[in-house]
């Protein structure tokens, strides 16, 4: 059984009920969303990687209720440390409801059925979609400001990044070219994000040349025979899996020991947060080795 | 014979050099070919010897052990529905093959993962011929074959969900399937001493399998020790489907239909049967892994899906034609 | 010279004791008929014998190692099972296995006298799956016969085929004692037995009740007691009858 937060809670059956009573009343009263209180939302809980490091750096102290447990993950979050003040959740209805939010964030691939539970519950739900690009990056930052009621901490945070990128870019006579791939042999093109970083560090990326703008499966043979300058591989988790078996291949290694820069695609380029300058940052350095 | 033999060894040869020549690379034949041979510092050299060498090998590889295994396994439970896909022996190679690397006994020693997955076979073909053996009859060794694939089954599924690595669940398909993409020399020099070990093991088998056609009295008298004819076939078969699910998965069928095709071709002399079996089995999974490539060239099309096309048919004629001679 | 000695042979099958205390000896020569009521031990017998049953005892053919015993006894088990539809003549030359000669001169010789002794000649290169159920007798026996042991261990060879077939079966085998084989045969045909064979064995009760010359064997005080039967033997110009006229109380 869960062990609720002390002081948070009555009897956990008095919490369930309350529940399966929310439930019917939501059946009966169908979308009967009631308004949320005037003012900025007091108890947020994000259930997304990615909505979790914005709202981190965002939320006022004190706001943030709970972050999902992949935040406190330095696999995939680049705010591991921090993350680790929060309380953390699964993703899960019940849960979430029994923190008693009144502002969930989730991202737009957040599991639907949780979203419409949480809905029918009465909780306002925000949904934000992934940033694509380094564009919606700064969208991204002002619509959580929206959300927290944090509008001018966010347009402060969007002004720091968006100068932070510019100082970043540069006009680049001829670009290396480099390589993203990820396990399974999937690559990302140029309209995603990774491709973006590439692409602001100086790079041209080989998927456009694979005829993989928006990524996808590139067959180890046309990744050797392109020959890039540079290879970004996915770093490999513990516990190996046959997925991931492609990135430690012998054809990557020989293209490492001829010519290729090897680099590793981590945390900071997962979700579309300020971090991404950082890998911008460190891939620039990288080229700039390779002059 | 002579003239099967030779027909055979061409149709390998000639699907072995083109599976060296079809990739998402197009390069012409002619130009591949020489890249392989002579070798550059070039990356066509790369491509050829590194990725459609060993995975031209391996396809070899795999299906002449699998089919000289499906052929061994007939002979002993003179059962034509006898397959080490179809009984679960692959699945419980792949079961081993899973724990290795999900306990990081892979990781540890280099032979951590083929041992595990003929640990796994050994278990899987003991326990099929501890339920059905050679009295069992075709139902029950197909009975027995479906408990034991589904608990192996069922068993590498949960492995790979309780693993940390979120991309884990999603092999279930490689390791029910098959495939050799993507695979290189490592996994040629991984699978390679345990087939030819049970190759050599199996391939002795002949004589006491031909004598075995006449029942297993008969070919006691006639000087073939049976138990220990049934222990070289747990070891010999473990050994094969342990080295080439380790590294391939499971791929069905193959065991099935080759042997098939070729019985009236070598008289139905299982001794025979053993070698012809290994040749069809190379020529069946290389014509299949070209196929993969040819058909859908931009997706990972698993081998077991075209062996299990051509097999299932092959299975129910099988399953039909014995339930009209059992009625 | 004995080709086959028992000593105190004893099976248990599933707790079941099946036989206690069985010894004989066979010579060349003999065509001794293993005779005896369903389930008295004929079939555990022959294959104690051979070894193929855990037993307890001495036999001169299990404590042979297995290659030796191929040579020693050819074994015509009941199963009539053809697993797989290999040609006649490739089934008769399994026989040639023990001597790993199947592929020289003396091993087709073999075979092929095999072939012809048991007229098999236009069946050669039939699959032994399609044969009907008294070919396929014939043929398991010329492969038994092409193993060419001096002794020759048969269960129920006669079983399923017609009247004509079984007396030809039984000559060949009076033909192959006469040449100086050892033979033994399980057979349920008391007529047959009393007019081949030059020695019966009775088995029943889990041991040897009666062993010796046919006419001294099969008394109608046997016959009621092994057989259940209300019978005697009568002797014809042709041979020994059995003139059987009831079933015993």
């Amino acid at each position: 059984m869960r062990v609720m937060p002390p002081g948070r809670s009555g009897p956990c059956r008095g919490a369930i009920w309350r529940v399966v009573a929310a439930a019917i009343a939501a059946v009966v009263a169908t979308e009967a969303l009631a308004e949320g209180p005037a003012g900025p939302p007091a108890r947020v809980v994000s259930m997304n990687l990615c909505t979790d490091q914005l709202a981190m750096l965002l939320a006022a102290p004190g706001q943030l209720v709970s972050v999902s447990s992949l935040a406190q993950d330095p696999r995939g979050s680049a705010m591991a440390t921090e993350a680790a003040a929060y309380p953390s959740n699964r993703g899960l209805a019940e849960e979430i409801y029994l923190l008693d939010p009144d502002l969930v964030i989730a991202g737009s691939f957040s599991t639907q059925a949780t979203v419409d539970m949480l809905r029918r519950l009465g909780v306002p739900v925000a949904v934000l979609d992934p940033a694509y690009s380094m564009a919606d990056i700064g969208d991204r930052i002002e619509e959580m400001g929206r959300v927290l009621g944090r509008a001018e901490a966010a347009a402060q945070l969007r002004a720091e990044f968006e100068a932070g990128l510019a100082a970043l870019r540069e006009e680049i006579a001829t670009r290396p070219r480099a390589a993203l791939y990820y396990a399974n042999g999937y690559t990302s093109g140029d309209r995603t994000l990774a491709g973006e970083i590439l692409l602001a560090a100086g790079f041209a990326n080989i998927a456009a040349e694979a005829g993989l703008p928006e990524g996808g499966v590139m067959p180890l043979e046309i990744l050797a025979m392109a020959e890039p300058d540079a290879l970004v591989t996915g770093r490999p988790y513990p516990r190996a899996s046959r997925a991931e078996e492609i990135l430690d291949h012998p054809v990557l290694h020989q293209m490492r020991e001829r010519r290729a820069a090897g680099a590793v695609s981590d945390s900071e380029w997962v979700c579309g947060t300020p971090h991404v300058l950082q890998a911008v940052g460190r891939m620039r350095a990288l080229r700039e080795r390779l002059e | 014979m002579r003239a099967l033999a030779l027909g055979l060894c061409g149709l390998v040869a000639a699907l072995f050099a083109v599976s060296l020549t079809v990739g998402p690379a197009e390069i012409g034949p002619g130009e591949s070919l020489r890249a392989l041979v002579m070798g550059d510092a070039g990356p066509l050299t790369l491509v050829m010897r590194e990725i459609r060498l060993p995975r031209a090998l391996l396809a070899a590889l795999v299906g002449g052990g699998l089919g000289l295994a499906g052929a061994a396994m007939q002979g002993y439970l003179r059962n034509p529905l006898a397959d080490p896909g179809l009984i679960g022996v692959s699945a419980s190679a792949a079961l081993g093959a899973v724990l290795a690397i999900q306990t990081g006994v892979a990781a540890a020693v280099w032979i951590g993962l083929p041992a595990m997955a003929l640990i796994g076979a050994a278990l899987g073909v003991g326990l099929v011929l501890m339920l059905a053996g050679q009295h069992g009859g075709s139902l029950t060794l197909i009975l027995a074959g479906i408990a034991v694939s589904a608990l192996a089954g069922a068993l590498t599924a949960l492995v790979l969900n309780l693993s940390p690595n979120p991309f884990a669940a999603s092999e279930i398909v490689f390791w029910t399937m098959g495939s050799l993409a993507d695979r290189s020399m490592s996994h040629l020099w991984l699978a390679l001493p345990l087939v030819v070990a049970g190759a050599a093991v199996l391939l002795r088998l002949g004589p006491a399998l031909d004598a075995l056609t006449l029942g297993e009295d008969a070919a006691a008298s006639l000087g073939v020790r049976v138990e220990r004819l049934r222990l070289s076939l747990v070891a010999g078969t473990a050994l094969i489907v342990g080295g080439t699910t380790a590294v391939a998965g499971a791929i069905g069928f193959v065991g099935l239909v080759i042997p098939h095709i070729l019985r009236p071709l070598v008289g139905a002399r299982p001794a025979r049967l053993l070698w012809a079996s290994a040749l069809g089995g190379a020529a069946l999974i290389l014509a299949a892994d070209i196929a993969v490539r040819v058909v859908v060239p931009e997706r990972d099309l698993k081998l077991g899906v075209l062996t299990a096309l051509v097999g299932a048919p092959v299975f129910l004629h099988l399953i039909w034609r014995s339930r009209r001679l059992e009625a | 010279m004995s080709l086959l000695t028992l000593d105190g042979i004893g099976v248990t099958l599933r707790g079941r004791r099946v036989l206690s205390d069985v010894s004989l000896t066979v010579g060349p020569q003999e065509l001794v008929g293993l005779l005896g009521a369903n389930g008295s031990g004929k079939t555990t017998l022959l294959r104690a014998a051979l070894g193929l049953v855990p037993h307890e005892g001495l036999s001169s053919l299990a404590a042979l190692p297995p290659s030796a015993r191929a040579r020693a006894a050819a074994w015509m088990p009941q199963g009539r099972a053809v697993a797989w539809p290999v040609a006649v003549e490739e089934v008769v030359a399994l026989g040639r296995m023990p001597h790993g000669d199947g592929r020289t001169e003396t091993g087709r010789a073999a075979v092929d006298h095999a072939l012809t002794r048991l007229g098999l000649d236009p069946f050669r290169r039939r699959a032994a799956t399609r044969l009907s159920g008294g070919e396929t007798a014939r043929v398991l026996l010329a492969r038994a016969l092409a193993q060419d042991a001096p002794l020759l261990l048969a269960d129920e060879p006669m079983a399923g085929l017609d009247p004509a077939h079984q007396i030809a079966v039984m000559r060949l085998l009076r033909d192959l004692a006469r040449e100086g084989r050892g033979i033994v045969v399980s057979m349920h045909d008391l007529a047959l037995a009393a007019r081949y064979c030059t020695r019966l064995i009775v088995l029943s009760g889990g041991g040897v009740t009666a062993d010796g010359p046919p006419e001294e064997i099969l008394t109608p005080d046997l016959l009621r007691d092994a057989f259940g039967l209300e019978a005697q033997i009568v002797d014809t110009p042709h041979g020994p009858l059995l003139d059987a006229h009831g079933v015993a109380p």
